[in-house]
């Protein structure tokens, strides 16, 4: 058995605004170190809130979540940031850079808040990561200049900066054209090959799905069965 | 290394969008602007109005008072000592003579006080002004004129002429404008006055003062003191009135009764001398501030806005920061900063603003006949307005930013996600 970095137990949501809609419930899921794993499902079928409570972004649920082993609930919320900023990188739908710093400090950011590394490292491993997405000739621009596609690797790089125990993407090619897609896949992919990168990629592509390791297919908030 | 961090990120949050910065400093400065300027021309308006009466005015005044014995000699008779209470009418006043005993030794005394600022002596007489054969009415001040200049600013009541020829010609008189114009009395001229003992004595003409206030310019002039004792016929020593300048106003009345006492002389402090116009003085005092305090709170709520806008316009940076692992204390860090620095940045140019203002108005002519040495509107260039208008503009700014900051820090970054 490979090491669990992220284990959930009886993960249920609900919103009670204006009746009581159950948006998630009972959800039992592990993730072992290197794995790579997309979660399919119909729209509102709870996909993105599960991510979001994943990825400690919504702390209003009911049940555990363990990353690393350690229990998120119960944690303040600097604590909870932290462990956000050390071991999760997270790739939206919609790019979300901030435009006021150039692609390179977006990239730089987290890793400036950890503090890990001194900055001049972190500018070098921020312009290593570029290379490897071939971002690295758009490092001085600003995001509102470079193209959807090269936002969402823009992105990547941020997410990868300081080397967290898992990445996790909201639908990052849910906004890009089939040719994007399959770059921004491809990159996922690599990462999981050769670098070993846990990944847990949030989608409706069912292409996409079906060539990552493992698909958890979600109908209802509730996890169906592996049919495989 | 992380506040390092943090400032940078407002920084360049700032500098990224510099015309919205820009308005917000603009909201800001002109506040503070409008502040300075006002608060500086109203103070020194009131400083103006305050000055009139307070600088020509001694703080404390020794003088030998015409009225009646406090003590009645029946009252030491042991007769009638104990429980039986004495009425006793029509109680007339002693004959006193107005000089001051002493005088010199008082002087000494009161020079040495640490309180006192200056001392001038006085010496009030009545005369009467001959005009051919009518006479007027008239008042002459025995004056030291350099005391005079330095202590009650003598010298910007004097239209024509300089205080100190008091000294240089003997026998010379400033007349009061009005009685001037009456007499027809040109500088150089003799004029004749009698004293109340009978005394006819030429004096000369060497200026002219003007107090604004017609009542006194028809009455006094002002001669030497060695003049007005000549006119007297009394030696050096005589003089009806001790003037004296503290170095704090608002010590006076104490002052006056503990002088009363160890000279045993009578003393009449400013405050109780121009009783009225102490309210006067208060009521505008406090119409300022009411106006000061309104401009501030207006000001605040416009800053207040800007900046809670601002901020909630930048509500996607803030999920951003959050989700790659900015904590809440660092979000409210960065806004709060965000906020600080439209503030000290707006609140600095307003002081200068302010004060370009300020030296705007003191250029505006203003000129008035009671008031022969100004020329241009007053202004009051006090610090504490500079430090009231930047300290409430930084105060302001900071709260204005920290709420909405402290409220978007607060959720869960998924919520302004979501909410897109």
């Amino acid at each position: 058995m490979k090491e669990l970095i992220l284990q959930t137990s009886h993960i249920s949501k609900s919103f009670r605004d204006p009746v009581d809609v159950t948006v998630l419930s009972d959800i039992n899921l592990q993730l072992s170190r290197g794995e790579f794993v997309s979660v399919t499902g119909k729209s509102g079928c709870g996909k993105s809130t599960l991510l979001y409570i994943l990825s400690t972004m919504d702390t209003d649920y009911d049940g555990e979540l363990y990353i690393d082993g350690v229990c998120m609930k119960g944690k303040s919320e600097p604590q909870v940031a932290r462990i956000r900023n050390e071991k999760i990188g997270f790739v939206f739908q919609f790019h979300y850079l901030l435009n006021e710093f150039s692609v390179l400090q977006n990239v730089m950011l987290p890793a400036l808040r950890l503090g890990r590394w001194e900055a001049d490292e972190i500018r070098q491993r921020a312009y290593e990561k570029l290379v490897a997405l071939d971002m690295a000739e758009h490092a001085q621009k600003k995001p509102n200049q470079l193209s959807g596609g090269q936002k969402q690797r823009v992105a990547i790089a941020r997410a990868m900066i300081n080397d967290p125990l898992i990445i996790m993407g909201d639908e990052p090619t849910g906004n890009l054209d089939k040719r994007n897609s399959e770059i921004v896949f491809e990159i996922f992919l690599e990462l999981a090959q050769q670098q070993g990168q846990t990944l847990l990629i949030v989608t409706h592509d069912q292409q996409f799905a079906r060539r990552t390791g493992r698909t958890i297919q979600m109908e209802d908030g509730r996890i169906l069965e592996p049919l495989y | 290394m992380k506040y390092a961090l943090l400032i940078q990120i407002s920084r360049a949050l700032l500098l990224a969008r510099w015309k919205q910065t820009l308005v917000a400093a603009i909201g800001v400065t002109f506040s503070i602007t409008m502040f300075i300027a006002l608060l500086s021309f109203m103070s020194g308006l009131n400083q103006l109005l305050d000055g009139l009466i307070i600088n020509r005015t001694p703080h404390v005044r020794l003088y030998n008072d015409i009225k009646t014995s406090p003590v009645q000699p029946v009252a030491l008779s042991a007769n009638f000592k104990g429980a039986s209470h004495h009425f006793v009418r029509s109680v007339k006043p002693k004959a006193e003579r107005p000089e001051i005993r002493n005088s010199r030794a008082i002087i000494k005394a009161l020079q040495k006080d640490p309180m006192v600022l200056g001392v001038a002596p006085k010496l009030v007489t009545q005369v009467f002004y001959n005009l051919g054969a009518v006479r007027i009415n008239g008042i002459i001040n025995g004056i030291q004129p350099q005391q005079e200049k330095r202590l009650f600013l003598f010298q910007d009541y004097v239209t024509l002429g300089d205080a100190s020829d008091l000294d240089r010609v003997s026998g010379g008189i400033i007349l009061g404008k009005d009685i001037a114009d009456k007499m027809m009395a040109a500088p150089g001229e003799v004029i004749y006055v009698t004293t109340i003992t009978g005394a006819m004595m030429p004096l000369k003409v060497v200026g002219y003062f003007q107090s604004g206030l017609r009542e006194i310019d028809q009455v006094n002039s002002y001669v030497s003191m060695a003049t007005a004792q000549k006119l007297l016929g009394k030696p050096s020593n005589y003089m009806t009135d001790i003037q004296v300048k503290l170095r704090d106003i608002g010590n006076a009345p104490l002052l006056a009764g503990q002088f009363s006492k160890r000279f045993s002389v009578d003393a009449i402090d400013v405050q109780t001398e121009n009783a009225q116009y102490e309210t006067g003085s208060f009521i505008r005092s406090l119409i300022s501030y009411s106006v000061g305090i309104t401009l501030l709170v207006v000001a605040g709520f416009g800053i207040y806005n800007i900046l809670n806008m601002m901020i909630y316009e930048k509500m996607d940076s803030i999920a951003i920061l959050k989700a790659t692992g900015f904590s809440g204390w660092d979000v409210k860090f960065i806004f709060t900063g965000i906020a600080a620095g439209i503030g000290i940045l707006g609140g600095l140019i307003g002081l200068l603003l302010g004060f370009g203002a300020s030296l705007l108005i003191d250029q505006v002519p203003f000129e008035t006949s009671s008031l022969p040495t100004i020329k241009t509107y007053p202004v009051n260039y006090d610090p504490v307005f500079y430090l009231i208008g930047f300290g409430f503009s930084a105060a302001t700014t900071f709260f204005a930013g920290y709420f909405p900051a402290r409220k978007a820090s607060r959720i869960d970054p998924v919520i302004i996600i979501r909410g897109k």
